[in-house]
């Protein structure tokens, strides 16, 4: 019984959690959902953080309104739509490709490209090198000749 | 030489971008509603909530949309600058009181002044949403047209008056 008690005990925290930024919602399944979409959009308050977590009053205003209009039955890629035409792409989490975020997108593989192409030809360069035949006068080959022999002692 | 020069252009080329980079203001997200209608709304009057004002009024006219709030620290330090450009009547400039107690709002203009034309109250704050204001205050430059033509985030100052705002009012009104 005891061993019972102190099991159920241990058992006990595992049912609290910190939780999303506490809002009342009357429906759990749209409420899921809105925290769902509000994890693609960005507080722009505070910047790095989703507006789903951010406790900002204006992070609240967005939740808000995101459950008026999944109420009113907007579909989800309506209520980004929304968003973006106020606020701009940035506030999407993960901006569509397009004119205006191409160079953002297609960075890092010209980055890429560039590197390769700057090892390619240091490689040969390099390469190069190491081939080309060294030749020695009969003096150069005595005195390291001599260093090598001075190295083995 | 070649060993030289390549490595001092990339840092001329990286310190350039990290010049204009670090020098901007993360938290100013630029508007995709410049150049756009304003979106057109009708609120009541702070000073008298019987008085409807519309986006139609201004029609034909060039105008400055400010939004504060009685709880917003950075509108006070605009507020003398406002004051100072209504002296002048060079623009009308109309207040949105965004999200605010109107009592707070009124207690605001009675103290330090009132530089509006007119003053919008914006009690829930979804014309404020619309206009895609997320940090008080913000200012709007409109058009004769309608036309959003450039959105300050932050404090009016008497450099951005100077520059930036008042030049661009000068250039719509020759229009």
């Amino acid at each position: 019984m005891k061993n019972f008690l102190i099991a159920l005990l241990l058992v006990l925290p595992t049912f609290v959690y910190a939780g999303e930024a506490k809002d009342l919602a009357e429906d759990p399944v749209m409420e899921r959902r809105m925290i769902d979409l509000a994890e693609k959009v960005r507080c722009l308050v505070c910047q790095s953080e989703a507006v789903s977590s951010s406790h900002s009053d204006w992070s609240n205003d967005v939740r808000q309104i995101m459950r008026d209009k999944m109420k009113a039955g907007a579909s989800d890629q309506e209520i980004l739509d929304m968003l973006v035409e106020r606020f701009g792409k940035s506030v999407l989490f993960d901006p569509p490709v397009d004119k205006e975020t191409m160079p953002l997108w297609a960075a890092p593989f010209v980055f890429l490209f560039l590197g390769i192409v700057v090892l390619f030809f240091q490689l040969r360069k390099r390469s190069a090198v190491v081939q080309k035949e060294v030749t020695l006068t009969s003096e150069a080959q005595a005195h390291a000749a001599n260093l090598l022999k001075e190295e083995n002692k | 030489m070649m060993r030289f020069i390549l490595p001092f252009v990339v840092f001329v080329v990286l310190s350039v971008f990290l010049y204009i980079g670090l020098g901007r203001d993360p938290r100013e997200v630029p508007s995709p509603l410049i150049d756009k209608p304003a979106p057109t709304f009708s609120l009541p009057l702070l000073y008298d909530t019987k008085k409807q004002f519309t986006t139609e009024d201004m029609k034909g006219q060039v105008w400055l949309l400010n939004v504060w709030a009685s709880w917003c620290g950075a509108c006070k330090d605009e507020h003398p600058v406002l004051m100072d450009l209504s002296t002048k009547n060079i623009v009308p400039v109309l207040g949105l009181n965004y999200k605010d107690k109107r009592e707070d709002g009124l207690a605001v203009l009675r103290k330090s002044g009132d530089p509006y034309a007119l003053t919008i109250f914006d009690a829930d704050g979804k014309v404020g949403f619309d206009y895609g204001v997320y940090g008080v205050p913000e200012t709007y430059v409109i058009d004769k047209q309608g036309v959003i033509r450039d959105k300050i985030i932050g404090a009016v100052t008497p450099q951005n008056l100077r520059d930036r705002i008042l030049p661009l009012v000068a250039e719509l009104n020759k229009k």
